[in-house]
Order: structure tokens, then sequence, then C-alpha cells
């Protein structure tokens, strides 16, 4: 079998997925970040990997989410794409037709039009965490709750109470309030579920004109209390796909397909480049004009593979090893 | 006297030019880096825009250099910029700066104001060597602007970005250095052949246009540095504001060269008819024409809680609508996270290119795809 790796380096999660030469997903992995993204990457790989004998299977790698220049450093990519065009070209995929796609991550979200596969208009956010699985995160957690069973908790209720949802601390001083007024725990789930809801709308709506088929992406999409509330308060249904966490890469192996099949070679790195090496980053204050821009840089076994951070691309354009967009 | 004024992208080169020929010492502010926000974040209201906390990190930064009069525009209209000079002048004086501040007034359409103000300036200078020193300062105006403009239209498509960006930087310091007319000509002709002598890529080539407020669009360290940020991405970028036209229709009423300043008011007018201060109605009326012209997308910018492009933003939707042309809004101040403004950038030029460019995916061409992944 022949494959085409995925990576979805996020602030959150860092997914992998395989697809086959049909585009069939055939592995994926989803796990933490938790904030060391080489670690994560190397990890991840390890474990999608573990099945196959020889890295000569993998015949294009593409790289997406904000790990995703990380990730390309590391893997050799053949595409290093940003996650709108991503989720995008992954959803247009599963759902021929599909005209709004909403995708929330655990500190941004996205909404973005379609019409005929292409993508429209977008919006994004990342000012406000009230819209975003942070938020979701940080209420659960402060209610006790393990964030598994946060959505099938909430949608049990029938009787939402209402939350401002404006803010995140706000959101939590009503919900406080809410729980000393006696209100059954899964109402208030299903009020902040609304009152995220809200936000996302209120933010990222603005303007847009949503329209079915609509699909919910992302790692909130687990939670059914806030597909519920979306579908409550647009009116319209909305699907959630199988794969649904891990869209961004699997959008993005799409990508590498179409990439490798122009180029007809793959920049892969292979197998012993990622397992076996030593990869250390750090960073050094660049002192050539007052802008003291802070270079990262990534080694492998001590040898660097690639700067990033500076504005004038003084040490960026250094090496060119990188897998331009 | 030792005369120093604000940065705004490359208008410090004429200014400098005119200063130093009305017979004045002119210090500019060192160009602006992190430092200069610094100490602009530290001692601005923190819900002033970008300009006023540029200007007062350029102006602590001169007057720490041995400038001790600040030359300032002033303004009317519901922009905030009018008492900008103002509040620059309080609260470099409450830090304990001495120096003198000139507020010029945008005098529109009356030119003899102006020249009073810079008259005022300039005491031991003859008219008729006034008058020369407006002619060259307008002069290299112009020769900067031909070099700015031949790197919007080169950079995306030359193969080579990065020699491209540094022809044109040398380019722009020996225009500065530059003292006379007819050396002008000869760096202008010789930079222009450089760039035009760099190979070109075959990349097909989108076209957007950029608008909004003025100082965003000219200075490169309010806006991400975005022209070359999407020329690097094979975006021509064609703005709805430089500073010749600027000077030519608001200072010298219009009589040095010809204005479409009428003609871009005239499109605006089924969108909006009145003028909302700063340049939310210019926004419009180029947003409307960029359309009409057949360009592939627009890009707003402008400083965060500007109130005329938030105004220009609500309408600008309308006209995304009616003139089917895609547009963007991004506003900046200190706290843009270069990821996410670099991430939308990308998503809206691949956008454009999905959209304008013969779709070659073939899982999108229709009939091939297929629903199932599992």
């Amino acid at each position: 079998m022949q494959y085409y790796l995925g990576v979805d380096i996020g602030s959150v999660s860092s997914n992998f997925v395989l697809l086959d030469e049909k585009l069939k997903l055939q592995e994926k992995v989803y796990m933490r970040t938790n904030g060391n993204p080489v670690e994560a990457i190397k990890k991840g790989y390890y474990k999608i990997s573990n099945n196959m004998t020889s890295d000569k299977l993998i015949r294009g790698v593409g790289c997406t989410g904000s790990g995703r220049t990380l990730a390309s450093i590391l893997l050799g990519a053949d595409i290093v794409k940003n996650e709108i065009t991503a989720h995008g070209i992954a959803a247009s995929y599963l759902y021929p037709g599909v005209r709004t796609i909403i995708e929330i991550g655990g500190q941004d979200s996205k909404l973005i039009i379609l019409k005929d596969e292409v993508i429209q208009d977008f919006a994004m956010n990342t000012v406000c965490a009230a819209g975003t699985g942070s938020f979701i995160d940080q209420q659960a957690a402060r209610l006790n709750i393990p964030i598994s069973d946060f959505g099938d908790t909430a949608a049990t209720s029938s009787q939402a109470v209402r939350i401002a949802g404006r803010c995140g601390v706000f959101a939590e001083s009503d919900m406080i309030h809410k729980q000393q007024m006696g209100y059954p725990v899964s109402d208030i789930l299903m009020g902040l579920c609304e009152a995220l809801v809200r936000n996302y709308l209120n933010n990222l709506g603005k303007g847009k004109k949503i329209e079915a088929p609509i699909v919910f992406q992302g790692g909130v999409a687990a939670n059914k209390g806030i597909k519920l509330a979306f579908e409550k308060i647009l009116k319209m249904p909305v699907d959630v796909p199988e794969y649904y966490n891990v869209m961004g890469a699997v959008g993005v192996a799409i990508l590498a397909k179409e990439a490798v099949s122009k180029s007809g070679k793959t920049n892969f790195r292979g197998h012993n480049f990622i397992q076996t090496g030593d990869f250390a980053s750090n960073s050094f204050e660049c002192k050539g004009c007052p802008n003291y821009c802070e270079v990262a840089m990534i080694k492998r076994d001590g040898k660097v593979l690639a700067y990033s951070g500076d504005k004038c691309g003084k040490w960026e354009t250094t090496l060119h090893n990188l897998a331009v967009v | 006297m030792k005369v120093t004024f604000p940065h705004m992208g490359n208008t410090h080169i004429p200014i400098k030019a005119l200063l130093h020929k009305l017979k004045l010492e002119v210090i500019p502010p060192p160009p602006v880096t992190k430092r200069t926000l610094e100490l602009g974040i530290k001692y601005s209201p923190e819900y002033a825009c970008m300009p006023l906390k540029i200007n007062v990190g350029n102006f602590i930064e001169a007057i720490e250099k041995g400038a001790n009069t600040v030359v300032m525009a002033g303004g009317w209209g519901p922009c905030r910029f009018g008492y900008y000079a103002q509040v620059e002048r309080d609260i470099l004086h409450d830090l304990g700066y001495k120096f003198d501040m000139v507020v010029l007034e945008a005098p529109d359409f009356k030119f003899s104001e102006l020249f009073n103000q810079v008259r005022s300036l300039a005491k031991n200078v003859s008219l008729y060597e006034g008058l020369k020193a407006v002619n060259f300062a307008w002069h290299k105006l112009n020769a900067v602007e031909v070099l700015e403009k031949k790197l919007e239209y080169l950079l995306p498509r030359v193969i080579n970005k990065r020699e491209i960006e540094k022809i044109y930087d040398e380019g722009l310091i020996t225009i500065d250095k530059c003292d006379s007319k007819i050396e002008l000509k000869s760096i202008v002709n010789e930079y222009m052949n450089k760039m035009e002598g760099l190979s070109l890529n075959n990349a097909q080539i989108l076209k957007i246009g950029l608008i909004g407020e003025i100082y965003t669009i000219l200075e490169p360290s309010t806006n991400y540095d975005i022209i070359r940020h999407l020329g690097r991405l094979n975006v021509e970028i064609t703005r709805s504001i430089y500073t010749s036209d600027w000077v030519n229709d608001h200072l010298l009423g219009s009589k040095i060269k010809k204005s479409n300043r009428k003609h871009i008011l005239t499109a605006a007018n089924p969108y909006l008819d009145y003028w909302v201060g700063g340049h939310g109605w210019e926004t419009i009326g180029f947003a409307v024409d960029f359309a009409q012209r057949g360009f592939n997308g627009l890009i707003q910018i402008g400083p965060l809680t500007c109130m005329p492009e938030i105004v220009a933003h609500q309408i600008l939707g309308r006209v995304s609508n009616e003139e089917n042309i895609p547009t963007m809004t991004l506003y900046f101040d200190e706290h843009s996270g270069q990821a996410g403004i670099s991430t939308r950038i990308e998503a809206f030029v691949d956008m454009l290119k999905r959209k304008n460019f013969a779709c070659t995916n073939e899982y999108v061409e229709k009939g091939v795809v297929n629903c199932s992944i599992t």
C-alpha cells in the first residue's frame, strides 16, 4: 500500500492521518500537543507509522495548523497549507455541495462559506476565547464535569438556562449565579453551549449568509450539546463528519497527493530522519538592527535545519531546505 | 533649529529633501523598529490608534538624536488624527522633553495657506528658493513612487524575490542621498533597469486592491509589510493611496497632475455619498472602482479602532455582494499575532487562486468527487 500523510499541528491537538491512493482514511492519530510540538510530531509519526514496514510507502506529506512550518521541517513536506484551505478541501471532498463549515478548535474558530466546492468567504476568530473549546474546557473544570461527559449531559437538558456569552469571565460569574439559584447541571451546561454558539455567530457570522448543508468539525464537534445548540439557533440541520477531529489533516493529505502528482516525487525525509535524530530547538536575539527579532532555530544532532522568526528574512534565507507554500 | 517629523512609509525621503532645501537642519527619526513601538505604547493612551503610538515613538527617538523642533500635520473632521499633534505635544512635554511643535494644518484647496505655513518655518529663504524646494521635493516623491509601483508590479512576477527587494531598498537609499534633479532622473533609470533585468516566472498573477486608512497603507511597520508579503505569494497589489495623489489633491489643489478623485467619489455614490472622515469615503470609492476594473479581490486595512474604516467596513459587505468581488478586512494594532494574520492572508490568496484560475484538482471536478473516505 502507498499512503499520503496529513499532519495538523494545532495549539491544543496534533493530528495525523494516512490516506491511501483512493483517498480512503486508513489510520488516524489524535493527540494533545502539550506545548511541545517537536515531541508531538515525533510521537505522532511513530504511532501512525507503526504498522508500516518501510518508509517507502509514504508517497507524499502535507502539513497544516499553526505548527505547520515546524512539521514541514521535521518531516519534509510536499505542501504546507493554512488550516482554512485544508478544512475547506476536506469538507468539500466528503460532502460535495457543502455550503458552510463551522470549525471550532482549542484556541480559535473558523467559519468557511463555500459554493461549488470553492471557498467564497471565511472568518477566523483569534481575539476572544469565549467562542472556542478552551471556554468549554474552563467551565467543565469549574463544574467538576469531565470534558468527555459535557456534551452528553448537556444534551439531556430540556430547558437551557440563559448565560451571557460575550466574555468568558462574565459567563463564569453568570453561571455561578445560576448554580446558586439551584438550576440543574444539565440545563446550565446546555446554557453554556448556547452561549458559546451565540458568541461564535456574533463574532464570525456577522454579515455572512449561513446556508445548509452545514458541516461542523474540529475538536469541539465531539460535544453533542454544541451541535444541538447550533441546530436550535440556526434552525438548520448540522452534520458532524465521522472524523471530525482530524479534518484539517485529511484536507492537507488530499493536497499532498495533488502536489506529488504534479511534481512526481516527494520531499519526505524518511523514517530514520525523524525517528533517530535528536531534535533541539532554541532561539536567540538577532542584533542586526534595532528590531531585535527573536530568531528560532531547529537543530538535528547539532546541525541547524531551519531558522524562523526574523522579519527581514536574513536568517530564513540562509538555508533553502524548506518546502515553500 | 533642528527639525524632525513623523515617519510614514517612504515619505521621509521627500520631506527631508524639502526641509533641507528650506535651509533647515533636519534630523529624521530613526527607522520604525520594535523600540519605537515600545516607546510609543508605553507613553500613549491604550485606545489611541497605531499612528499616534508610532508618532510618539518617532518623536522621542528623534529628540534623543538632538532634534528640538517637531513638524507635525494637523487636520479636522471626524478622524481623531486632527488633534494628535496637540495630544502628542502634551504627552511629550509632560515627560519632560523640551522642543517646539509646528503644526501644519491641511489647507484643502488653498495653496496660499500651506505656503504661508511653510514660510513661517523657513524664515531665511527667498520665495524663489522656497518654490524650488517644493519642486525638488515633488520630484523626489515621484522618483520614490516610480520605484514603489515597479516593485508592486514586478515582485509577484520575478523569480528571485529577495534580489528585487534588495535592489529596491538600495534604490531608495540612493534617491534619499541624491541632491540634484538631473541626478535623480539617472538614478531612477538605473534602478528601473536593474529591476526589469531580473528573469520572470510564468506564474498566474492575482490582482488585489489594497484599500483603507492612509497611514496603515503607507507604513509597512504597521501593516505586517503586507505589500511585500502578498508580492511574495505572486499577488500584484494596487493601492488606493499613493502619496503623490494625496499631495496633489489636498495640498496642491489638483493642479500639478490629473486627479481621479472626482471619479472615485462618484463611484462610491450608490453606497456612500458623504464624507465620513479619514479615508472612509475613498475606501468605498476605490472598492467599487477596483471591482469594475476587474480586480480579483480587495483587502481593507486600518488601525484597530479606526472610526472611518469601521464605517467603510460595514458598507464594504454590500459592495462585495453587488459588485461581486471578495473582500477581507484586517485591523492592526501592537498585539496583531503574526501567525493569525499570515494564515488569513494565505487563505484569502488561496481562495482567490482556486476561484479564478482553472481548477486543476481532480477531486473538485464535477463527477469525480466521491463521497466516502472510510
